[in-house]
């Protein structure tokens, strides 16, 4: 009687051979709902209604959050004892060993595009300049962080020097590396680009920075994940649109991966 | 037509015994299955997520050279999970299986092939499906007193000698029967209050805290969880939470009765069980 209580709408028993037809109709079907999938994950449709996800993320991010919140500075004695090399190691090309036998004593950076005055600086010239010095977490887009120390120049600084036209929207970060011919480059917005923790980088954890991670000058944009801190920047861009440049979405990955621009999460 | 005329006889004899009752209102099964769906996605787009880096740290820190606590890895063609150093082998399953050498196989992520971008576009989308239905149906519990009337352990639900007798007869698998089939059981309440106010809102927390714009913002948010990789950990685990409560949550549909329970939380209607003879 106790078995009896799932009443009068006990479902009929299927007899064993029913049973294995439905095993395999579920097999079946599963590899069926799989091509299915990848299927969905493949349109175009799908893939824009999707990136509404993206728009939202970024919209909500930029309106709950304070513009120039810091991220948080850490101590020395709570830094990663290694800190994991990541991308690119190192650019290779003939032009890049030239610069980086000779400690880039010829190297230069060239702060360009809708400014008023371009400029062209020296690493001796950045060395020179005011610097910041932070000690922050460094995000992968993959799920792993580390903590380091990096000093550099304010990014705020050079814009202002080389005088932002008031119609650029974006800095465009041009980069040494590339990845299969492809070169790597990404950007960010005004309200990164003059965060007050967004710096050139020359250094980390005390010292220049190494090839692998991106010496002479790499960014750091504190509140972005890893693949917006472009390493090996050769040339700063303020543009109006991220149109005209590479693949037009703002940088390697988002071009030829895609990753989305605004790595806020 | 003799069959027939017998069949309707049986119904209502049986109408009598156990009626037909409007159970699951629609709000409730709105939600379930917009939820349902949500959960799905994001289980399965963050096993894809996980496979790019398939470590679990805590701390403020935590990468390749860091001493992980959970690692789903493999060696050649072995899969192996290991937890706190103690390694279990997997393959098959996890870290080596349908010969791809992934932490979750393809079978069970989306997309099925790897690509840790797309994952990520269908776990943020999603995200904002989970985090919008959960508020609205919160927001539903709060002000249509379904949390005080139907999910809310009442006085005498609340001992321990009323838990474990509840637990008892779950172990037995005799579920509740007649009057007492209307309103959720404790151990069921007790699963349902723990994703509502447990597992969504601990998952979305956690998920926030691995934005570096909403540490900046809100920097309570890394200390509450104890650093970003902590949160990622609890996140996982958050998940794992969604995995067994599917399981446990499916079972009992089909111990209770699949037909049935499918019904009400399709249309609502549920059928009370017959009264259990003692």
């Amino acid at each position: 009687m106790s078995k009896d209580h799932s009443s009068g709408i006990i479902m009929p028993s299927p007899a064993p051979t029913s049973l294995v037809t439905r095993r395999n109709a579920l097999v079946g079907g599963a590899g069926l709902l799989l091509a299915g999938c990848d299927q969905i994950n493949a349109s175009p449709t799908v893939k824009s209604l999707l990136g509404l996800g993206e728009k939202a993320t970024h919209g909500a991010q930029r309106l709950v959050t304070d513009r120039n919140a810091l991220a948080r500075e850490f101590s020395r004695a709570e830094m990663s004892p290694v800190f994991r090399q990541n991308g690119n190691q190192n650019p290779g090309t003939t032009e890049y060993n030239a610069l980086a036998a000779n400690n880039f004593a010829d190297w230069t950076l060239s702060v360009d595009g809708m400014v008023k005055q371009p400029i062209r600086l020296s690493l001796a010239q950045l060395m020179a300049a005011p610097r910041r010095t932070q000690i922050t977490r460094h995000d992968c887009v993959e799920g792993w962080s580390a903590i380091g120390e990096w000093s550099g120049v304010p990014l705020g600084l050079l814009l202002r020097r080389a005088g932002m036209s008031g119609n650029a929207k974006y800095v465009v970060f041009h980069c040494a590396d590339s990845t299969g011919g492809i070169p790597y480059y990404e950007s960010i917005d005004m309200i990164d680009a003059f965060h007050p923790q967004t710096i050139l980088a020359t250094h980390m954890n005390g010292a220049p920075l190494t090839v692998g991670h991106g010496a002479p000058l790499r960014l750091r944009v504190e509140r972005q994940l890893g693949y917006k801190q472009a390493k090996y920047v050769m040339r700063v861009e303020a543009v109006a649109s991220l149109d005209g440049i590479h693949g037009g979405k703002g940088g390697y990955w988002e071009d030829h991966r895609g990753y989305q621009w605004f790595a806020g999460i | 037509m003799a069959t027939h005329y017998a069949d309707s006889e049986a119904e209502r004899a049986s109408d009598v015994a156990s009626p037909l009752i409007y159970r699951t209102k629609l709000p409730v099964r709105i939600w379930h299955w917009i939820n349902a769906w949500s959960i799905f996605v994001m289980l399965m787009s963050g096993m894809m997520i996980f496979n790019a880096h398939p470590r679990l740290y805590w701390g403020q820190y935590g990468a390749n050279p860091d001493h992980p606590w959970l690692v789903i890895g493999h060696r050649g063609t072995s899969g192996f999970l290991s937890v706190g150093g103690l390694e279990i082998a997997t393959t098959g399953f996890l870290g080596y299986a349908q010969g791809a050498a992934y932490a979750f196989p393809p079978m069970v992520t989306i997309p099925t092939t790897y690509s840790l971008a797309d994952a990520r576009q269908w776990h943020f989308a999603f995200a904002w499906v989970l985090l919008i239905s959960a508020t609205l149906f919160m927001a539903y519990n709060l002000l249509s007193g379904h949390l005080r009337r139907d999910l809310a352990l009442k006085r005498e639900e609340r001992s321990i000698a009323h838990l474990w007798h509840d637990i008892k007869e779950h172990a037995q698998l005799r579920f509740p029967t007649g009057e007492a089939a209307r309103a959720y059981n404790p151990l069921q309440k007790i699963a349902y209050l723990g994703v509502l106010f447990g597992l969504i809102p601990v998952v979305i927390l956690t998920g926030c805290t691995m934005s570096p714009t909403l540490n900046a913002a809100f920097p309570l948010l890394a200390e509450l969880f104890g650093g970003r990789p902590s949160a990622r950990s609890i996140h996982f685990l958050c998940a794992t939470g969604f995995a067994l409560f599917i399981v446990v949550h499916l079972l009992a549909v089909v111990l209770a009765g699949p037909f049935n329970e499918l019904r009400s939380i399709i249309t609502g209607w549920y059928r009370l069980p017959k009264e259990r003879s003692k």
